[in-house]
């Protein structure tokens, strides 16, 4: 019964995002007051639905309904009730109802913040975000409803996937989800500032929170993806430019091109159709990617047999979508003039190398993603690309963005006049080059020739960021929570680039077979194996093996690898070893039992690698602390339809810095 | 021209793209072996019957032959044996087999439950061979003719239908009808 | 179900059993030793670089199955022999074709793919130096004023 009910829900819920679509995007256009209005119970009937349904579907997880089909291929009876729940989010169909559920949450976040919105424009972003969920719904309900009846019932289920069994995967979606959904929201207010033709820097204001939100969300999305295949199967990596990964990854890319080309256009007014084509774009490679890796077009030549139906809804989808954003964009865009300008030296112009190096480098993971589909398309052949591609070539355009970083944050809008700043400058380099090296040569050492460009690189970035703050508060000038959030996200981007450089410059991997009491050392460790007994768990049982370490001869800790048989699934897992010490992960993993009591084990030791995913998520942070600043809380004075006046709105205190 | 037309522009090309991609593919599992048009590769294997006898691709030379690459670990394989059998009754061309990375005794006895299709099975043990035809997973089979060149290869259990649309049009004429071989043992 | 749907049932389920195990398993341990660290590196080196045909992007150095061994066994074989990695590397294309390497290599129809970033770039530095002239030329004639004062 409960399942009907969540198949009812969903029909009520797209009928109405239909309503909410036709109300908010009809009802400004031919100037119908109540109509427009009735997008709001729209919003917030949609919510109710889709809430109901999700409801539903998690009460049949854990009341262990194996009479629905998606329950039964994605659950079982000995699954502990915590994974249950995010067995919801473990295959297709139900990521896709978290995903429609998301979007409903932003949409009534976004239906409160529009209140103090002029109401038309406010009523066609809703009305925009209601096309989204809409044709999400749709594509649900025809071709991937999670409520199928499974007649007759299963009498267990087949049991998650063991890799998924980990407290990682219950955050890990919901999260990276809500950042990739939420770009949704600045393509929103683009496609209503096109269709309403309002395209100013009132618009960028209103828009910038929402985007940065977005923005941090996926952030720590992408860094618990990273850590979640580090400590589960990446048996010690981290970043496989695998499609799935780059499908998120080019959003951020493109995303944190349009939170600085926002600040622009919020500014100065300046490069409005470029941060429309931002924010179309941002949104359009999460639809792309969200699709791309469910519809079987893309991965590899060994993907699974694409269902050609779901294939064909998304790309009709995708070009309802972005066709028509891209439409709207083809027809306002030329009207967008600025005469405003800017020198060489300005925050502009260091804004501007931002976009075009984050765009390349989004350019150029697509690209890379895109080349196998492509070449076979044109019949050029099956190509395959991997890291061997992506890495060197991310770096061609991510290198020059972090030095540039170290003086743009010092640029001034409008003239620049960076000249004064070259001493500080300068001298802040001085530095970061005297720590890179020590960091590359003394602390660690046996690096490779890029190790202490990316040291110093990391460094300078950290400590460029820190000195208008620092100076600021021993001038006691004001601070504003802004300069305090690009800052934190700054330093969390200097601190990145010095953990990859560590991790990837001294990372020691070594693959040994030992046999019980057999040791091996690496570095300073050395790694004695005591041999492996059976173990057991809820719906598990395999072996444990014993490592003890000890560094420079002293005893440091006892590792535990294991290798786990789930009962019903019958995969084998591999339970890696990790514990960090002296700033540096041990990982010790269990291979294959060569007989004879040998096994072969992998050893890893990762300095610093911990900071990877840290320091993204001070970016985060950062970003947090930004948009909380309390100019995007300003009511707005504009009336509807008032020529809008730039710049001089008088809600930002004097001497306030720029951002 | 407005040159703000480029992004759909290059959407527009994108959709193209991703739409031929839908439309092939279902033979995305498959990649085109660089066999195709070369000689086959050499090998001499035991044979699974007759560990003494050594299985030779030079004694294969001047006939076509259809070479199956399986193992019992594979279900594929199970999957595809009626249809060998088929072929075989039809004495269009004669199967090797390839037993690949497989144990000899389940091998004959699973032989000896669903009958064996092959003129001859090749053992191989440590799937050295396999990897000389190009071989990533099973079964596997491969069309070749009587100079000893690859013409064809199959990747997937094969059905009656793929047998008549893909193999049977590339053997000459007068082989399809030829009558069964006598197998050896 | 529409006849490519049954037509690729089999393959479907026998990579699915494949790519599970790929997945599940993930990766796999190789204690190989070569004689020489140089030629250790090499092998290392090589094994990243060869993708395991049975395994979405996971190369043959870090999968877990048979044919995974196979073709390790055969690039240690091959080093140990004297063939240069270039020997490898042809040996396996020509059994397996230029999917089984990660790195693309250069070719005619590569060509693209290697040099879209760098063309990118170039054509990126020459949109910026426009857009820069342009606005720089209009600074005079811009007295806007901004919404702070220039930062002492």
């Amino acid at each position: 019964m409960l399942p009907e009910l969540g198949h009812f829900a969903l029909i009520l819920a797209l009928l109405l995002a239909g309503l909410q679509a036709f109300f908010g995007i009809v009802g400004p256009m031919v100037g119908r007051d109540r109509w427009t209005a009735a997008v709001t119970p729209a919003v917030a009937g949609q919510f109710v639905m889709i809430g109901t349904a999700i409801g539903c579907l998690i009460y049949s997880f854990v009341s262990d309904d194996f009479s629905v089909l998606y329950v039964a291929e994605n659950s079982n009876s000995a699954l502990p009730v915590f994974y249950r729940v995010t067995a919801l989010w473990g295959a297709h169909e139900g990521s896709l109802l978290l995903w429609i559920f998301l979007l409903s949450c932003w949409t009534v976040a976004v239906s409160i913040g529009v209140s103090r919105l002029p109401q038309r424009f406010g009523a066609r972003v809703l009305g925009v975000l209601g096309v989204v969920s809409f044709g999400f719904l749709l594509f649900t309900l025809a071709t991937s409803n999670p409520f199928t009846r499974l007649d007759p019932p299963a009498p267990d289920g087949r049991d998650l996937n063991p890799i998924l069994q980990d407290p990682a995967l219950a955050i890990h979606p919901p999260i990276l989800y809500t950042g990739y959904v939420g770009f949704a929201v600045a393509f929103a207010f683009a496609c209503a500032a096109m269709l309403e033709g309002r395209l100013d820097q009132q618009w960028a204001r209103w828009t910038r929170p929402w985007t940065t939100a977005a923005w941090a969300f996926l952030s720590c999305g992408i860094a618990l993806g990273s850590w979640w295949a580090y400590y589960e199967l990446g048996w010690g990596g981290y970043w496989f430019w695998d499609p799935v990964e780059n499908a998120s990854f080019m959003p951020w890319l493109v995303g944190t091109a349009l939170i600085h080309s926002l600040a622009v256009t919020d500014k100065r007014g300046l490069f409005k159709s470029w941060t429309l084509l931002l924010a179309v774009l941002a949104f359009s490679l999460s639809l792309l990617g969200t699709f791309l890796v469910r519809s079987g077009v893309l991965v590899s030549v060994h993907s699974f047999a694409a269902d050609p139906t779901r294939g064909i809804f998304i790309l009709v989808f995708l070009v309802v979508m972005i066709g028509g954003a891209l439409s709207l964009y083809a027809w306002r865009a030329p009207l967008l003039k600025s005469q405003a300008g800017f020198e060489l030296g300005a925050r502009e112009s260091f804004l501007l190398f931002n976009n075009i190096l984050l765009v390349i480098a989004a350019a150029t993971v697509f690209a890379g993603t895109l080349a196998p589909l492509i070449s076979d398309t044109l019949g050029l052949g099956t190509l395959s690309v991997g890291a061997p591609y992506f890495n060197p070539t991310f770096m061609l355009s991510m290198l020059p963005l972090c030095a540039l970083l170290g003086m743009g944050v010092h640029a001034n809008w409008k003239r620049g006049k960076l000249g004064d700043k070259t001493r500080m400058l300068l001298t802040t380099l001085a530095i970061a080059a005297a720590l890179g090296c020590i960091v590359s040569f003394v602390i660690y050492s046996h690096g490779k020739i890029l190790t202490p460009v990316g040291a110093t690189l990391g460094i300078w970035i950290i400590l460029t960021s820190l000195v208008d703050p620092i100076e600021r508060v021993r001038r006691k000038l004001s601070l504003p929570r802004a300069v305090v959030g690009m800052t934190v996200a700054h330093i969390g981007l200097g601190l990145f680039v010095l953990a990859l450089t560590t991790v990837e410059s001294f990372t020691v991997e070594h693959d040994v077979s030992l046999a019980n009491g057999a040791a091996t050392a690496v570095g300073p460790y050395e790694f004695r194996f005591e041999g492996v007994k059976p173990i057991e768990g809820p719906n598990y049982e395999g072996v444990g093996g014993t490592i003890r370490v000890t560094r420079n001869g002293m005893p440091l800790t006892v590792l535990y690898p294991q290798k786990r048989q789930y009962y019903v699934q019958r995969q084998v897992t591999t339970e890696a070893a990790i514990e960090m010490h002296y700033g540096s992960n041990l990982l010790v993993a269990l291979g294959e039992d060569l007989g004879a009591g040998k096994w072969s084990i992998r050893i890893q030791v990762r300095p610093l690698v911990n900071l990877v995913w840290l320091a993204a998520f001070i970016m985060a942070v950062g970003g947090g602390i930004a948009l909380s600043d309390r100019r995007y809380r300003m009511a707005r004075t504009a009336e509807e339809g008032a020529p809008v006046v730039p710049a001089a709105t008088a809600s930002v205190t004097a001497g306030e810095q720029a951002r | 021209m407005n040159r703000f037309l480029i992004p759909l522009g290059v959407f527009g090309l994108l959709v193209i793209v991703l739409a031929v991609g839908i439309k092939r593919s279902p033979e995305k599992g498959i990649i085109v072996s660089p066999l195709l048009g070369k000689p086959a590769p050499e090998f001499a294997l035991p044979s699974l019957t007759d560990p003494a006898h050594v299985v030779k691709s030079s004694d294969l030379r001047g006939r076509w032959y259809v070479f199956n690459v399986w193992g019992t670990w594979c279900g594929g394989c199970r999957a595809e044996h009626n249809t060998l059998m088929e072929i075989r009754q039809s004495g269009a061309v004669p199967i090797i087999g390839m037993d690949w990375r497989d144990s000899e005794s389940e091998a004959l006895s699973m032989l000896q439950q669903m009958g064996n299709p092959y003129e001859t099975i090749a053992v191989d043990k440590d799937g050295r061979e396999a990897v000389d035809w190009g071989v990533y997973g099973a079964p596997e089979t491969f069309l070749v003719n009587d100079k000893g060149v690859v013409v064809y290869k199959y990747v997937g259990p094969i059905t009656p239908d793929a047998w008549q649309k893909e193999f049977l049009p590339r053997l000459p004429q007068r082989q399809a009808g030829a009558p069964a071989q006598p197998s050896k043992s | 179900m529409t006849t490519i749907n049954k037509v690729a049932i089999w393959p479907t389920a026998l990579i699915t059993a494949v790519l599970l195990f790929c997945a599940t398993t993930a990766q796999a341990v190789d204690p190989t030793q070569m004689p020489t660290p140089e030629l250790q590196q090499r092998y290392l080196a090589l094994t990243h670089e060869l993708r395991c045909m049975q395994c979405q992007n996971e190369a043959i150095a870090d999968s877990p199955v048979d044919l995974a061994a196979d073709l390790r066994r055969q690039v240690k074989e091959m080093l140990l022999a004297g063939k240069t990695d270039d020997d490898v590397r042809n040996y396996m294309v020509s059994r397996y074709g230029e999917f089984i390497l990660f790195r693309p290599r250069m070719s005619i129809k590569n060509l693209w793919l290697w040099f879209a970033p760098g063309a990118l770039i170039l054509i990126g530095a020459f949109v910026a130096v426009r857009i820069i002239k342009q606005r720089a030329a209009l600074v005079p004639q811009d007295n806007e004023p901004l919404e702070e004062d220039i930062r002492s």
